[in-house]
């Protein structure tokens, strides 16, 4: 059947091109074919990639396209290394990144050890944890500002509610105090179902068996996690880590639609300064050596961890 | 013969629908989404039927107006062809070949800018400021002022008590320290039941909110930007003791008189906190006066307005406001001309009026029955008198942002003191207007 196929799809071949083909390798006919996405790599990844560098030693700005553009060595990367500004932002950054991960690993992998148990209605549950993380960012964002509203938004009341402080004494995104907490709350609100499927899929990839040899070895529950569960889901738990490290690291939207990086400069995270930086001050070249530097801390940090995580798999 | 025949009538078909495409063009119109935008696509019907071109309209919310458009100008889009930019975008767009140079059309057609309201000839027309330049005409006269709860300030009761705390009436405030009076007087009070506060202002930081706020205290207060000798002299000018004094009353407004969680408040959120009740003074942008007085809450009557109080150091309003241009990489600039032409006409700038739009045409406001033609016509008049602007440099964008983030920083946050965050802010522009080769 399948020879058939191929001797139709030759004859089908016009003689010129055929003619053509027959006298390429193996390797140029793979080159012909894997070229197209190469190219497109090229084009869309990797110039741009280099382009953004040429910039990163140019004063250059979009929004003056009449202007001279001159070359200014590592100035940009100079200036963005020794701003207290943006010394700010990235401690932004490593706040809101450490505990979003923090906590939605916690929550995460208790919520899916639970949903592990099989209970009645556990699918139910399933379903009903994972709705915000189907919702856009936008709408979350924009949802919980309404939340946080100190007159009338549920938050203030519940925390009113259980504390008796006066709802409207406290602004959650207005304070200095709690906005930096605000983000995080939302965040972990919102994307700990992931880290929970994540951990759901390792928890449920360890054979009963080895469970049950424990049990014959008169293990406590207590040992059987420690030794087993915690082991076996570490792998998944990591690569939960890695993905929500990369998103919040390069996180936007929700944090400009709750708090608009303020008050003050208290949640301008590195890519929201970024894009004030590159779309609204048109600092072109500035931006781009920014963007650079951040590409770097991303990229050689992520390498770090695919390393120890790679390690741990091995074990 | 009869295929030729045919051919010959299908050829001069062609050429007759060709000949009226180009006569009639579809125009779009860019501008920020909001009442007086609605009011112009309802004016530009009647360039439509007198014209034959056809107008398409593409409005952006204010927040992500100036990010859309300035990206729009900057790459060069075709999308606008008659933009109505924001005032301080005319330096930036000037020099860098986004509008076309209207002074010989406005010759050619006898428009004159005498004919417009000198104000916003200066800010919404002119690159380099001060000069005979015109890369714009005054679109929309637009200023910051003051709406306050009319019937709130009328109830006996309140008269009395202010009278017996204050050794004042309870009326529209002359100065700022009498503003601050009455949102303090205001804040945390019981009316009909409902906890009100004192006043909305503008405290936003992700656009340009918060600067167009503080300013209308720090002219006050004594700023300028730069000298008359020294344009661009901000050490001991930005940030001198009694402007450092206005941003702390700023602070203090906030502070003291403000609803909880107003942190990031602009237009849209002040207005919603007045006309549901929640203020008793309302910091905004004259456009949305028509929408106040046909609110059914806080229109018809129960409502008063008046321009932005005097201070130690001056009387000045923040000017708003745009002027309409010709986009350079439009298709149809003359047809974009046509529009300018038309909209400059005297009885079009009556109508616009008329329909919510606030024309900068001085035979339009300077007609014996404007003042009394709307409740806030003549606080219009007198706000359009006092105005001073924003930077409209080409780097305003950044000149903006700096101002934002230092204002920011002080007012809602706490960081710091009034003097550090100006201190910080002479800091910027500096290095802004040092990169720009200005300094």
């Amino acid at each position: 059947m399948s020879n058939s196929a191929i001797e139709r799809a030759a004859a089908a071949t016009p003689p010129k091109l055929a003619r053509r083909v027959r006298g390429l390798s193996d390797r140029a006919i793979a080159w012909i074919f894997v070229a197209p996405t190469i190219f497109l790599l090229l084009a869309v990844n990797i110039f741009p990639l280099i382009w953004t560098i040429r910039l990163s030693f140019t004063n250059y700005r979009v929004n003056r396209p009449n202007a001279e553009v001159e070359w200014v060595g590592l100035r940009n990367y100079q200036r963005i290394l020794t701003d207290e500004d943006i010394w700010q932002t990235m401690q932004a950054t490593a706040h809101f990144l450490i505990w979003t991960i923090v906590l939605q690993v916690l929550i995460g992998f208790a919520l899916a050890w639970l949903i592990n148990k099989k209970f009645r209605g556990d699918n139910f549950w399933t379903t009903i944890i994972v709705l915000p993380m189907m919702l856009s960012p936008a709408v979350v964002g924009n949802f919980w500002t309404f939340l946080y509203q100190p007159q009338i938004g549920l938050f203030n009341y519940v925390v009113s509610f259980f504390s008796g402080v006066d709802p409207s004494s406290f602004s959650m995104i207005g304070e200095v105090s709690l906005a930096p907490w605000a983000i995080v709350i939302v965040d972990t609100w919102m994307w700990t179902p992931f880290v929970m499927l994540i951990c759901l899929a390792g928890l449920r990839s360890i054979p009963t068996s080895i469970y049950e040899a424990a049990e014959c070895d008169r293990a406590s529950p207590w040992r059987q996690f420690w030794t087993i569960t915690v082991p076996m889901v570490l792998p998944f738990l990591m690569l939960a880590v890695l993905f929500r490290g990369i998103e919040n690291f390069k996180m936007f939207d929700l944090v400009v639609q709750l708090t608009g990086g303020g008050p003050g400069s208290t949640t301008e995270l590195t890519s929201i300064n970024l894009k004030r930086e590159a779309f609204e001050k048109w600092r072109t070249g500035y931006a781009s050596a920014y963007a650079i530097i951040l590409f770097v801390t991303v990229f050689g940090l992520a390498s770090i961890y695919v390393k120890a995580l790679n390690k741990v798999k091995e074990r | 013969m009869k295929t030729r025949i045919a051919l010959m009538s299908a050829a001069v078909g062609a050429l007759f629908a060709g000949a009226q495409t180009a006569s009639a063009d579809d125009l779009t119109l860019c501008w920020a989404a909001w009442d007086p935008a609605n009011a112009l696509i309802e004016l530009s019907k009647d360039f439509e039927a007198k014209s034959g071109h056809t107008m398409s309209f593409e409005f952006v919310p204010w927040p992500n107006f100036a990010d859309r458009m300035l990206n729009e100008l900057n790459s060069g889009g075709q999308l606008c062809d008659l933009m109505i930019g924001d005032s301080q975008w005319i330096g930036g767009s000037a020099e860098s070949g986004h509008y076309i140079k209207l002074n010989d059309f406005f010759e050619a057609e006898g428009i004159t800018m005498d004919d417009f309201i000198p104000a916003t000839v200066a800010g919404y027309s002119e690159w380099p400021k001060g000069t005979p330049n015109y890369w714009a005409l005054p679109a929309f006269g637009d200023v910051v002022g003051w709406t306050y709860r009319k019937d709130w300030f009328e109830m006996p009761e309140l008269q009395a008590e202010f009278s017996e705390k204050y050794g004042r009436e309870l009326g529209v405030p002359e100065t700022l320290a009498e503003l601050k009076d009455i949102a303090e007087f205001f804040q945390g009070r019981e009316i009909d039941g409902k906890t009100v506060y004192g006043a909305a202002i503008y405290t936003e930081r992700g656009s340009e909110g918060i600067t167009m706020g503080v300013t209308n205290a720090l002219y006050n207060y004594g700023l300028t930007y730069g000298t008359a000798d020294e344009p661009y002299k901000l050490d001991g000018v930005v940030n001198a003791p009694e402007v450092a004094e206005g941003l702390e009353f700023y602070k203090e407004l906030y502070d003291c008189c403000t609803p909880p969680g107003s942190s990031d408040w602009y237009m849209s959120e002040n207005i919603d906190a007045y006309k549901s009740g929640q203020v008793a003074l309302q910091m905004n942008f004259a456009f949305i006066w028509p929408g106040v007085e046909a609110d059914p809450n806080v229109g018809g009557g129960k409502s008063g307005y008046f321009p932005n109080p005097a201070g130690p150091g001056g009387h000045y309003a923040q000017l708003g406001g745009q002027g309409i241009s010709v986009v350079s990489y439009s298709d149809s600039q003359d047809a974009a001309l046509e529009y300018i032409k038309w909209f400059a006409q005297p009885e079009i700038q009556a109508k616009w009026w008329e329909l919510g739009g606030y024309s900068a045409l001085k035979a339009v406001v300077e007609d014996p029955d404007f003042a009394t033609s709307q409740p806030y016509a003549q606080t219009f008049l007198d706000s359009m008198a006092i105005v001073k602007d924003f930077w409209a440099e080409p780097s305003y964008a950044s000149l903006l942002l700096a101002m934002q983030d230092r204002v920011h920083d002080f007012v809602i946050a706490g960081n710091g003191t009034a003097q550090e965050a100006l201190d910080g802010l002479v800091e910027d522009w500096t290095e802004v207007f040092e990169d720009d080769g200005k300094i």
